[in-house]
C-alpha cells in the first residue's frame, strides 16, 4: 500500500468514525428509555422528526433561534410527559412487547401529527456550524462533524454523570434494576418515567437539530433509527458508553466495507454491513458489548 | 387555515374511502389520483398533484371543461407506497369514464401494467416509468411522456459535451454517475455504458444505499476518482445529502449535474449553501412568468381554490411539472374529442388521443406554455414523444435556466429500447402492434 492508499484508508476510517458518532447521538435516545423503563422505545426517531421540525418552522416563523430552541424544549418536555401519561402509565407492568407495540403505533401517530401540524414540505435548517473541510497532513475533516463530534461527547459526559452521581440519576437505576423494589422504597414511578421520556425528547431534539442540519428537515429524519439499531445491539440496549463506543465501531467499519469490500459485490453494501456486524456480536454475546448480562432464575 | 388546509387530502381520503365522492357522469371525465400528500415523498407529491389539479380546475372553470366535458377528479392516499397504489387502482378502476391514470412513481406503474392494458386505460408515466414502454408495439397502454430514463441519460451527457466544446472533448474525460440503490436509480447503468463507449469518457458507476442519508464512503471514492463531473441520479434526502458530502470533501458543486429526480427546489434547498451552483436537468422550467401560471394565478388561486397550501410553491419545479402533466392529459382527450366526438371518451379512445398527441412550439406557445416546455411529437410506436431537456442551475433561492433546449439522442437510444420491449413481448407472449392496429378502438358500448 503506497502513501497515497494509506492516506485514503485512515481518511475512510475518520470519516467512518465521526459518521458513527451522528449515529449514536440518535441511540442515545433508544438507551435513554431503555435503560430505566426496559421499553425499546421504537417512536424515537419520530420524536427527531418532530423536534426538528417544531424548531424549524418556529424559526421560518420569525421566532429567535434561542427562543425557539427553548420553546422546542419545553413541547418535547411535554411530549415526553403526554407519552407517559396517555400511553405507558396505563400500560404499566403490561410485556416488553406490549409496550415495544405501543411505541411502534406512537411513532406513526407523532409522524403524522408532525406533518399534519407543521406541513410536509421539506426545510433548509443552518445551526451556522460551517460544513466546509479542513486539511490535516492530506485528510480532509469537517467542521461540522467536529461539533458534531464534541456535542455527542458532552451529551455522553453529562448523562453518565447524571446517571452515577445525582439522586435522581440513581432513582433511575434502580427504577430499571427492580421496579417493584424501587416502589417499595419509595421511589416514585410516574414521576421518573415522566422524567426520562422528558430527557428523551432533549436528546430527541439534539440529535434532531444535528441530523437535520445535515439532511434537511423532511421526514426521512424519522428513518435515521435504521442508523441507530445496529448500534443497539453492538454497544448494549442500557450503555450510554456503549452506544457511543458502538457508533464508532459501526461507523468505521461500515465505510471501510463499502470501499474495500463494496466493488467486488456491486456496491452499495454500507446499509446492510452494519446489520452484519451487529449480528455477529449478537451470535457471540447477545447482550452486546457494554450490556448488562441479566441472569434470571425461576 | 392552513392547519385546515392541510387536513382536506385526509378527508378527501376518508370521503373516498366511505364510497360518497363523485364520481364522472355524463359528459365528464375523470382522473383517479393516486396522489402522496404525507409520508417521505409528501413534498413531491403535494407539488405535483397540486398543479394537476390546478390546470383541471382552471380548464374546468375557464373553458367550462374540454368542448364541454367537465374534468373530474378523486385522490387516494399511496404515501408512495406500491400497495397502497395498487388498493386505490382497484377501488378506483371501474368508476366510468377514466381518462387515464397518473400514478408519478416508478413502483405503482410497474404494478399497474397489466392491470391498465386489460382496462384499455391509459397510464402515464410523465419524466419516469421503465424505459421500454417507450415502445408503443409492445405498450400501446403506456406513456412515459416526455422523457424517459435512457433519453435523460443521453441529454445528460449532451449537456456535460457542449461544456465541453462538443463531443469530441468528451474524450478522456472522467464521469462518475452516483445512483440511487434501487431499480429506479439502476435503470440507467447500461446506458451510461453506452454512452461512455459512444464518445469515449471514463466511466464510474457507485451506488448509494436507499434512502442516502449517509454518503461519506461513496464521496470519499469519488475524491480518489478525480472525475471532471459527477452525475447525480438521486432520490428524496439523498440529494441534499449528496451535495453537501461533496462539499465536506472539497468537490466543485458546479461539477455536479443532476437527474429529473434530483432537481427540485426540495432537493437542493435542504443543502444550504452546498447547493448554491448545482445544475439538474428539466423538461420543464420553473417560475411564474408563463401565460398560463398567471391565469392560474388569477384564474384559480385568486378565487381561493388553488391547491397548493403555500402558495409560495406555485411555479416550483414539482408544481410546473404537475401543469405540463395536465396540459399533456388535457390536450389528448381534445385530440381525441376531435376524432370520436365532444363526449365523455372511453380509456382506448384517450389512449388514441395520446397516439396523436403532437404539441409544436407553436401549439404550446398557444397554450401559453411556452418556455414551460418545447413541444411534444407522441406517435403509436413513439409514447414517450420527444420530449426536448434544459438545464437549471441553483443560486440558492430559486433555480435559473442555463442551457437551450436539448434534444437527446433518440436514434442511439431507439436499438436498445426496442430490444428491451421485444425481450418482454416475447416473455409475455405479447403480439407486436404495428400502425394498421391504432385505429381499432374500443368505444362506449
Amino acid at each position: 500500500m503506497d502513501w497515497f492508499e494509506f492516506l485514503f484508508a485512515v481518511e475512510v476510517a475518520v470519516g467512518g468514525l465521526l459518521s458513527g458518532v451522528m449515529y449514536a447521538l440518535v441511540a442515545i435516545g433508544f438507551v435513554l428509555i431503555y435503560k430505566t423503563s426496559g421499553v425499546l422505545n421504537f417512536a424515537q426517531g419520530a420524536m427527531v422528526l418532530f423536534a426538528a421540525l417544531t424548531f424549524v418552522s418556529l424559526v421560518e416563523r420569525e421566532v429567535p433561534f434561542a427562543l425557539a430552541l427553548v420553546v422546542t424544549l419545553v413541547i418535547m418536555g411535554l411530549l415526553g410527559l403526554a407519552i407517559e401519561r396517555t400511553v405507558l402509565r396505563p400500560l404499566a407492568n403490561r410485556s416488553p412487547m406490549t409496550l415495544f407495540m405501543a411505541t411502534l403505533g406512537l411513532a406513526w401517530v407523532i409522524e403524522g401529527g408532525a406533518q399534519l401540524i407543521w406541513g410536509t414540505q421539506v426545510h433548509a435548517l443552518d445551526l451556522g456550524i460551517s460544513n466546509a473541510p479542513f486539511e490535516i497532513g492530506g485528510i480532509y475533516i469537517s467542521n461540522f462533524d467536529l461539533v458534531a463530534a464534541a456535542i455527542a461527547l458532552a451529551l455522553v459526559i453529562v448523562l453518565t454523570s447524571f446517571f452515577r452521581f445525582t439522586r435522581t440519576g440513581l432513582s433511575f437505576r434502580a427504577v430499571a434494576d427492580d421496579t417493584f423494589a424501587a416502589i417499595a422504597i419509595g421511589l416514585r414511578l410516574n414521576r421518573i418515567q415522566a422524567a426520562v421520556w422528558t430527557a428523551a425528547g432533549v436528546v430527541a431534539l439534539v440529535a434532531g437539530l444535528l441530523w437535520g442540519a445535515r439532511l434537511g428537515v423532511q421526514f426521512s429524519l424519522s428513518l435515521v433509527v435504521l442508523k441507530a439499531l445496529p448500534v443497539l445491539v453492538l454497544g448494549g440496549f442500557d450503555s450510554i458508553a456503549g452506544a457511543i463506543v458502538a457508533g464508532l465501531l459501526i461507523g468505521a467499519s461500515e465505510k471501510l466495507a463499502e470501499v474495500y469490500i463494496g466493488p467486488f459485490v456491486g456496491g452499495g453494501i454500507e446499509g446492510w454491513f452494519a446489520y452484519v456486524v451487529a449480528l455477529a456480536v449478537l451470535l457471540i454475546r447477545p447482550q452486546g458489548l457494554f450490556g448488562h448480562k441479566i441472569t434470571e432464575r425461576f | 387555515m392552513s392547519f385546515f388546509r392541510r387536513l382536506a387530502p385526509a378527508l378527501l381520503a376518508a370521503t373516498i374511502l366511505t364510497g360518497s365522492f363523485s364520481t364522472a357522469r355524463a359528459d365528464e371525465q375523470f382522473f383517479p389520483l393516486q396522489s402522496y400528500r404525507v409520508g417521505p415523498y409528501a413534498a413531491g407529491g403535494t407539488g405535483f398533484f397540486g398543479g394537476f389539479i390546478d390546470y383541471l380546475t382552471l380548464i374546468n372553470d375557464r373553458d367550462g371543461g374540454v368542448n364541454g366535458v367537465k374534468l373530474t377528479w378523486a385522490e387516494g392516499e399511496t404515501e408512495y407506497e406500491v400497495e397502497k397504489g395498487v388498493e386505490v387502482y382497484q377501488r378506483l378502476k371501474s368508476t366510468p369514464g377514466i381518462a387515464a391514470w397518473n400514478p408519478l412513481s416508478v413502483g405503482i406503474a410497474y404494478a399497474m401494467i397489466d392491470g391498465v392494458t386489460e382496462d384499455r386505460v391509459p397510464l402515464l408515466t410523465v419524466n419516469h416509468g421503465r424505459t421500454d414502454t417507450t415502445d408503443g408495439r409492445v405498450f400501446p397502454y403506456v406513456f412515459p411522456l416526455l422523457l424517459n430514463p435512457y433519453s435523460e441519460s443521453s441529454g445528460i451527457v449532451n449537456y456535460i459535451a457542449s461544456k465541453e466544446g462538443g463531443a469530441e472533448g468528451l474524450k478522456g474525460k472522467k464521469i462518475v454517475v452516483l445512483y440511487h440503490g434501487s431499480p429506479y436509480g439502476k435503470e440507467t447503468i447500461p446506458i451510461y455504458e453506452l454512452l461512455a463507449e459512444k464518445f469515449g469518457f471514463e466511466l464510474v458507476q457507485i451506488e448509494v444505499p436507499h434512502p442516502g442519508s449517509e454518503q461519506q464512503a461513496q464521496w470519499l471514492q469519488i475524491r480518489r476518482e478525480r472525475p471532471d463531473y459527477v452525475v447525480l441520479r438521486g432520490w428524496g434526502v439523498m440529494n441534499p445529502v449528496a451535495l453537501t458530502t461533496a462539499q465536506r470533501n472539497g468537490f466543485p458543486v458546479d461539477r455536479i449535474i443532476g437527474n429529473v429526480w434530483s432537481n427540485s427546489e426540495e432537493d437542493a434547498l435542504p443543502a444550504g449553501d452546498a447547493a448554491i451552483g448545482y445544475t439538474a436537468i428539466t423538461t420543464q422550467a420553473s417560475g411564474q412568468e408563463y401565460p398560463v401560471l398567471k391565469e392560474i394565478i388569477s384564474g384559480v388561486y385568486d378565487q381561493g381554490k388553488g391547491n397548493l397550501a403555500d402558495k409560495n410553491r406555485i411555479g416550483s419545479v414539482y408544481h410546473n411539472l404537475g401543469i405540463v402533466n395536465g396540459i399533456l392529459n388535457v390536450e389528448a382527450i381534445r385530440i381525441a374529442q376531435a376524432k370520436f366526438g365532444n363526449r365523455t371518451l372511453t380509456g382506448d379512445e384517450v389512449r388514441w388521443g395520446f397516439e396523436h398527441l403532437q404539441l409544436s412550439p407553436e401549439r404550446v406557445k398557444e397554450l401559453g406554455a411556452e418556455g414551460l416546455f418545447h413541444s411534444i411529437n407522441v406517435t403509436w410506436d413513439n409514447h414517450e414523444g420527444e420530449g426536448y431537456v434544459t438545464f437549471q442551475q441553483w443560486d440558492g433561492k430559486k433555480w435559473n435556466v442555463v442551457s437551450d433546449w436539448i434534444a437527446p439522442d433518440w436514434a442511439l437510444l431507439r436499438p436498445i429500447i426496442e430490444a428491451s420491449s421485444e425481450a418482454y413481448a416475447r416473455e409475455k407472449g405479447i403480439a407486436i402492434r404495428t400502425a394498421a392496429d391504432v385505429d381499432t378502438v374500443i368505444g362506449p358500448n
